[in-house]
């Protein structure tokens, strides 16, 4: 049959080699994705203003760039998981309070009790399930919106973290401290200190635990069915529902599964804080959705991806080492500029909304 | 011959005070296409429910292919199961995954336990190019049209061993060109020994592509037709029941007003969006109704929207009798505007408000913050329901609950009850049953008899031929001429609508 291009009327194609790469990247970073890239881009310009900025203050150097992971470990989870959230067209404010929760309970009771590290680590995880799992039946089955649910389960966290233990406690549990102190050495990319003393860059083993969970979440979004029902749901639950898809049981398997990610990145965290306290991981949520919005995810749902939201992370951490190294500015200044950032990138979504809607 | 796809036999259903279906069959051969006609409330939607297993139905039974067993669906998810697949009006897919992910979402090759989206796309292209589309399968679905994104349903419908399509008003929102492509696409099918079941209000349609028709009326079957032995005149009162004159009757009334004389109601003059709608003039006289003709997407409802302020015009100039008033639809309102928008559905209706505030509505923010008292809506809603015919259970219903037809009619209620100088319908008979369509085209030139200036949008050409003294027609984007009187008639108004050298 005579094909009638019903496509959208192709613009005219760039010859030459510019115009290939460009349609490669056009093809790759089609749409949503493009705003991964804006997010990559912009992180990698700022990191290169940095290096000129504060090259006296070895800012490119790759202990100042682990620097940024190492602090950061149980923050790369968690935005990742809430990263999947939102792309389900959910939201999880509770995972702040649930990371103190885990903390307070590492602490408390390898410190207090004398329970061994692995238990507990086994203990926070399996709680991390079965809270999500709670989380998610009300949200999937008894159809409660994921905010309130979640805010429930804020408080509720919060409260638990207070009734374990209303003091703070430091974790000297040497199994414990091993797993946290436990570095691993890059043999290049140091610098010599003022002393005269190498500076050999390392990464703790939280941050390789980190990106592994990180890779992981990546791969089940991206080929595995549940990971693409996740996207289909989020991107029209009745158009999901209407082509076979079981929703209740993808929204409660990502809440589930944010869980044991949020009990997950919360033992990481504890690996870097060595401690509980009731006041710990404040607006660590607000930290999380940052990221993943940075990174390119909708809270509409649909879209999002979760090296986006690392970079996120990347991007977050970035303003508060300016601000740090520049040592005159304000605290202040991190939050203000994390805001500007924000506004960005929310900005650049409604115009790729719009433009999207304008060509269709 | 081989065994129907389909039988229903005695399908009875029941709402509640509603008689739904009445002892219906309905047969479906392999290679056909059916055209299922009737007006809104005959029940149409409601035997595809059941046959789609959406809704239940009390007695009767549907037969499957030769089986003597007849089967009940209890979900469209188990319909498909069998072989039967349901493309509505509005496109149930996920815009944001691509066209090879909406193909086999739930049902991914895979390798290994993971999805093998070389393998997706590998045969997301074969599926597309076996309906002869050819488009970038790896491309978010949202990017492509209306027309692409049903093609890509219809593909998804097919793959799944689909045996039975049913396509629910599959057209309402295509242009000429896709519905060609469509029709395309429903022979090939045909010709692969599907069974499709075909909803439209447009009786051209039917006619162009369908093989039978099935005719029902207040639940109940009037008949099955070949097409080749109805004529439309006899479809039209199969479908009406009584005699078919209504719309013979207003053809006469509408006769062109020539009182071009005094102030335009509406005075544009080289009036255009930046990236909308191009420049163009447009005078509308009292007691007029002034058509637009063109083609979906040619601008006839960006004119109405730069003209009642919707979109912000920065050229030209628009005089409102004589003043020149802001340009914002609340100005626009209080200067004696009202504009009906072509979709009900989406900036229209307000589902869960009673029929009774959804009337006052306008009238009310016209009026600004201070609430109407109760007894003044409910004389308001009562006029109109009245006036218009609006079938109701009570001025408390929720406009949801209303069919079609009426809630169209609730709608132009609205605007009627703020009493306007000028009335803007935007496809105000789209999608409603031919007896409405009748009474809104009645209603319009009885309004522009009482004085009222309107501008009338419509896709059919004969229905604007019927209501409107003058017609400005569209063409992208540019008003490229305007016929009244004697020039008026569908050709005239195609070959302008079409271009080219032919007119010029």
């Amino acid at each position: 049959m005579s094909a009638v291009d019903v496509g959208r009327p192709g613009r005219p194609s760039r010859p030459g080699l510019l115009g290939g790469i460009w349609r490669g990247l056009r093809a790759r970073f089609y749409g949503n994705n493009f705003l991964v890239l804006i997010t990559i881009v912009l992180f990698a310009a700022m990191y290169i203003v940095g290096i000129f900025i504060y090259r006296d203050k070895n800012f490119g150097s790759l202990n100042s760039f682990f620097d940024m992971l190492n602090s950061n470990p149980g923050l790369i989870v968690i935005a990742a998981g809430m990263t999947m959230v939102l792309v389900s067209g959910g939201i999880d404010i509770s995972v702040g309070s649930q990371v103190a929760m885990y903390c307070m309970m590492l602490a408390y009771f390898m410190e207090h009790k004398g329970v061994s590290a692995a238990t507990m680590i086994v203990v926070v995880l399996v709680t991390g399930i079965v809270f999500g799992l709670v989380q998610g039946v009300l949200v999937a089955y008894f159809r409660i919106q994921p905010f309130i649910v979640t805010l429930a389960g804020m408080f509720f966290a919060r409260g638990m973290t207070a009734m374990i233990s209303p003091q703070t406690i430091d974790i000297t549990n040497r199994d414990f401290m091993g797993l946290a102190t436990k570095r691993i050495y890059f043999p290049f990319g140091g610098y010599t200190n003022a002393a005269g003393v190498y500076q050999r860059p390392f990464i703790y083993l939280s941050v390789v635990l980190a990106v592994f969970a990180l890779l992981v979440v990546f791969t089940i979004m991206t080929w595995t069915k549940f990971g693409r029902n996740v996207y289909a749901v989020g991107g029209g639950e009745q158009s999901a529902l209407l082509m076979g898809l079981n929703t209740r049981r993808t929204k409660l398997t990502v809440y589930t599964f944010n869980g044991l990610l949020t009990a997950f990145g919360g033992f990481l965290f504890c690996l870097f804080s060595t401690g509980g306290a009731v006041e710990k991981a404040q607006g660590f949520e607000m930290q999380a959705i940052a990221s993943s919005v940075i990174g390119g995810a909708l809270l509409t749902g649909g879209v999002g991806n979760v090296i986006g939201s690392f970079f996120g992370v990347l991007v977050q951490t970035t303003i508060t080492k300016f601000i740090n190294f520049n040592g005159t500015l304000a605290n202040g200044w991190s939050s203000i500029v994390l805001a500007a950032i924000m506004s960005f990138f929310i900005i650049l979504q409604s115009v790729f909304a719009y433009v999207r809607n304008k060509r269709r | 011959m081989a065994d129907p796809l389909i039988r229903m036999r005695g399908i009875t259903k029941n709402f509640p005070g509603v008689l739904a279906l009445d002892d219906v069959d309905f047969t479906l051969w392999p290679g056909e296409i059916h055209a299922l006609m009737g007006e809104n409330g005959a029940g149409k939607s409601t035997l595809v429910k059941v046959l789609t297993g959406a809704e239940a139905f009390e007695t009767g039974a549907i037969y499957l292919g030769g089986a003597a067993k007849p089967v009940i669906n209890h979900s469209p998810q188990e319909a498909q199961g069998r072989g039967i697949s349901t493309v509505y009006q509005e496109v149930n897919l996920c815009g944001n995954l691509t066209v090879a992910e909406n193909l086999f979402v739930g049902r991914q090759p895979r390798r290994a336990g993971f999805v093998n989206w070389r393998e997706m796309n590998r045969r997301a292209r074969q599926v597309m190019e076996g309906i002869g589309v050819d488009i970038d399968v790896g491309k978010p679905l949202e990017g492509y049209s209306i027309a692409v994104q049903q093609m890509v349903a219809i593909a998804r419908a097919i793959d799944i061993s689909a045996t039975v399509l049913i396509l629910d008003e599959p057209t309402s929102s295509l242009n000429d060109q896709e519905v060609a492509k469509l029709f395309d696409l429903m022979r090939r099918l045909k010709a692969d020994g599907l069974g499709i079941i075909f909803i439209t209000h447009f009786l051209e349609q039917v006619y162009e592509v369908c093989d039978k028709i099935t005719v029902l009326r207040n639940g109940r079957l009037v008949g099955e037709y070949a097409v080749e032995t109805l004529s439309r005149t006899d479809l039209v009162a199969a479908m009406l029941g009584r005699a078919f004159d209504d719309l013979a009757a207003i053809q006469h009334k509408a006769a062109p007003v020539t009182g071009e004389s005094g102030t335009p109601v509406i005075a544009a003059r080289g009036l255009g969006v930046r990236g909308g709608v191009k420049p163009f003039d447009l005078d509308i006289y009292e007691g007029e109704v002034v058509g637009l003709a063109g083609l979906l997407g040619s601008g006839r409802t960006e004119v109405a929207r730069a003209i009642y302020g919707a979109d912000t015009a920065d050229q030209g100039t628009l005089d409102v009798k004589g003043a020149r008033p802001k340009h914002h639809p609340i100005d626009s309102m209080r200067a004696g505007m009202a504009f009906c928008p072509e979709s009900r559905k989406d900036e229209g209706c307000l589902q869960d408000l009673s029929v009774r505030e959804n009337i006052i509505l306008a009238e009310q923010s016209k009026r600004g913050m201070r609430l109407m008292s109760r007894s003044e809506q409910e004389k308001i809603a009562d006029e109109y329901i009245r006036l218009l015919q609006i079938k109701t259970a009570s001025m408390e219903t929720p406009i949801k609950q209303l069919s079609g037809g009426n809630q169209q009619k609730v709608i132009v209620a609205r605007w009627l009850a703020t009493h306007p100088d000028f009335l803007i319908l935007d496809e105000p008979t789209r999608g409603i049953d031919v007896g409405t369509k009748a009474e809104i085209q009645k209603l319009c030139v009885r309004l522009a008899d009482d004085g009222m200036a309107i501008l009338f949008i419509s896709s059919e050409i004969d229905e604007m031929l019927r209501t409107c003294g003058r017609i400005g027609v569209m063409r992208d984007l540019h008003k490229v001429g305007e016929l009244a009187g004697d020039e008026l008639s569908s050709s005239a108004i195609m070959a302008k609508i079409a271009g080219g050298e032919a007119d010029e």
